[in-house]
């Protein structure tokens, strides 16, 4: 049975307004700026903020139903809730943490063996490496035998080099639980890898939501494409001939997208899109900006090269067949088909 | 001329504590503790201290743990309620509690009816040392509780426990430092208990002499035994002294945050 969550709650610079339903075995994914209610929701569900209005049912039981003075405390709410930074019990040690909230039909030692922590169940929390205590803390939430999972920012305590790792397990773990789950995260790659549906909320309100590749595909706005990655150039658009838009950038010159608007408009195009050449090639892309590489960023077997307000997602082997250094004048190209206009605003 | 100065304030405040072992040869201090005054002020201070802390533990460890939870316009009056005994004069303190529960105080009327008669007796040096005392804990108590993460005991409702077993498994485990400092400061401060307890209990040696007001009154009847007595309050401030700065240092170790958690600010 599907969690469903609808409520108002005033925060100090906004009124938080959010409606969600996540089924059972989906894992919701709530993507937004700092600030902007992500885990006030995770609160109002687990019973620790009250919010001045809503409704919070899990399994068809009702935890929480403002007009009929339904309010269950945290204790009754069955929520394996992940806290930022993972909030393990310092005085416990990882087996005692675990034991801490267990039900009695939870075998402490299974879940020691499940996440491979058996060899610390008697070790201090302040003795654990990030990942480790990821682990204790998602299966002291699990031993409670949940029937919902929150999870606030559950990779970003982690440094680079463990979170890839640490991500690719808790997709498993995600998926074999089955558990109609909250994911909160600033991060967009993380919450299109981990979660099947992305909601976007900004200041209390969820601006858009959909599948991940749908928003990186349709944005609503400026601000969910530069969510997903996006890099954006700011313009005024006016219509063209032949079905194209011209955008007269604020920075100077033009661009062309396929999508008709016109006004203020911010064109927004992802780094994968985006091509680099010492020249301007003479291929089927319209769009041509040229400008000094500010920035070379290596991820993996790629690199991201910044050109102006564009950034542009290369192999490493081109990188490297190029010669590409920092301060070097390139050109930056795509297709007037790979330009999303948007209307600016969050 | 710093070093002059900072050496004559030492000298200043070292002197005095010096003076009480060097005065008389340590096996006379020892004889004179045989005495039945210090004996008798010894077992007075022993028991009335006893029950005392044992009030103070017992209704200051749940009341400091309410006080720390409220919202903090409650907490600030309420704190500054339990802070003003801290900043009476002690003979005010015994005034307000004879002018509370002596016969003809507030209270007297009532006891007198009930048959209760505390005047002069070990209740009220119980009283008088919890009055000036339980502040001592409860100001520490509150403090060590707000240290606390307040995701831990949020963490801990999430996973099923109620707020007495919040208050119970989490918040008195990791306070636990700043509850036994408090303690042993509350524990100083009653010890040395004088000026309220000489008004209220007065100063009965077997019954509401406790060690300090023995001090006071050898000293006119043998120096030595006053010496003697304030060599034992001397050894047992100094160890509450040394213990208050152990449980500070462990609370600050055990306290420390989390070496891998990032310091990005918490999401809205």
């Amino acid at each position: 049975m599907a969690l469903r969550i609808d409520y108002t709650h005033s925060l100090r610079a906004y009124d938080a307004d959010v409606r969600l339903t996540v089924p059972p075995g989906e894992t919701l994914a709530l993507v937004g700026p700092s600030g902007a209610g992500k885990t006030t929701t995770l609160r109002v569900v687990a019973g620790l903020v009250r919010p001045d209005r809503g409704v919070v049912s899990v399994d068809g039981e009702t935890w929480l139903d403002t007009v009929r003075r339904v309010d269950w405390p945290p204790e009754r709410r069955r929520v394996g809730y992940l806290f930022q930074e993972y909030a393990l019990f310092p005085h416990l040690n990882v087996s005692d943490n675990i034991r801490f909230g267990a039900a009695r039909e939870t075998s402490v030692d299974e879940l020691l063996e499940r996440f491979r922590i058996a060899p610390l169940a008697k070790a201090r929390v302040r003795d654990l490496s990030g990942g480790e205590r990821q682990r204790v803390a998602l299966a002291r939430a699990l031993a409670r035998r949940p029937t919902t999972l929150l999870l606030d920012e559950p990779l970003s305590a982690l440094d680079a080099h463990t979170k890839v790792g640490v991500r690719v397990q808790l997709h498993e773990i995600l998926r074999d639980l089955g558990l109609p789950t909250i994911l909160v995260t600033h991060d967009y790659e993380d919450a299109a890898a981990l979660a099947d549906r992305v909601g976007v909320i900004v200041d209390g309100v969820i601006v858009q939501e959909g599948r991940a590749a749908d928003l990186v595909a349709r944005p609503r706005n400026s601000f969910v494409a530069s969510l997903t990655g996006a890099s954006l150039l700011l313009g005024t658009a006016v219509a063209a001939c032949d079905g194209l838009t011209e955008i007269v950038l604020d920075t100077g010159g033009s661009a062309w997208s396929t999508d008709a608007e016109t006004g203020r408009v911010a064109l927004a195009v992802q780094p994968w899109e985006v091509a680099i050449g010492r020249a301007t090639p003479d291929d089927s892309s319209l769009n041509h900006l040229r400008g000094a590489i500010t920035s070379i960023v290596p991820h993996s077997n790629r690199a991201r090269v910044r050109v102006g307000d564009l950034v542009a997602e290369i192999s490493a082997s081109s990188l490297e067949r190029l010669g590409l250094q920092e301060g070097d004048v390139v050109v930056a190209s795509f297709k007037a088909t790979a330009a999303r206009l948007l209307p600016l605003g969050r | 001329m710093l070093v002059v100065a900072t050496g004559a304030a030492l000298l200043f405040l070292v002197l005095p504590v010096v003076a009480i072992f060097a005065r008389v040869p340590p096996d006379e201090l020892l004889a004179a503790l045989g005495t039945d005054a210090a004996k008798d002020a010894l077992l007075v201070t022993a028991e009335t201290n006893l029950i005392s802390m044992i009030l103070i533990l017992l209704f200051g460890t749940p009341a400091a743990y309410w006080i720390a939870t409220r919202t903090s316009r409650l907490r600030d009056a309420v704190v500054t309620l339990v802070e003003l005994p801290l900043v009476l004069p002690p003979a005010v303190a015994g005034i307000g509690l004879l002018a509370a529960f002596g016969r003809l105080g507030l209270l007297g009327g009532t006891m007198d009816t009930l048959g209760i008669d505390i005047a002069f007796t070990q209740v009220a040096v119980i009283l008088a040392v919890t009055f000036v005392a339980s502040p001592f804990y409860l100001r520490t108590a509150v403090a060590a509780y707000e240290g606390i993460d307040p995701t831990l005991p949020a963490a801990a409702r999430t996973l099923g426990a109620g707020p007495g077993r919040v208050f119970a498994r989490i918040a008195i485990p990791l306070a636990g430092a700043g509850l036994g400092a408090g303690a042993a400061l509350a524990f100083a401060r009653g010890i040395g208990e004088f000026g309220a307890t000489i008004m209220f209990a007065g100063s009965l040696q077997g019954t509401t002499q406790t060690l300090s007001l023995a001090i006071y009154e050898q000293f006119d009847l043998s120096f030595v035994v006053a010496l003697a007595i304030s060599a034992v309050l001397v050894a047992i401030s100094g160890t509450v002294l040394l213990s208050v700065k152990l449980l500070t240092r462990w609370r600050s170790g055990s306290t420390t945050p989390i070496p891998f958690a990032p310091t990005t600010p918490t999401s809205g």
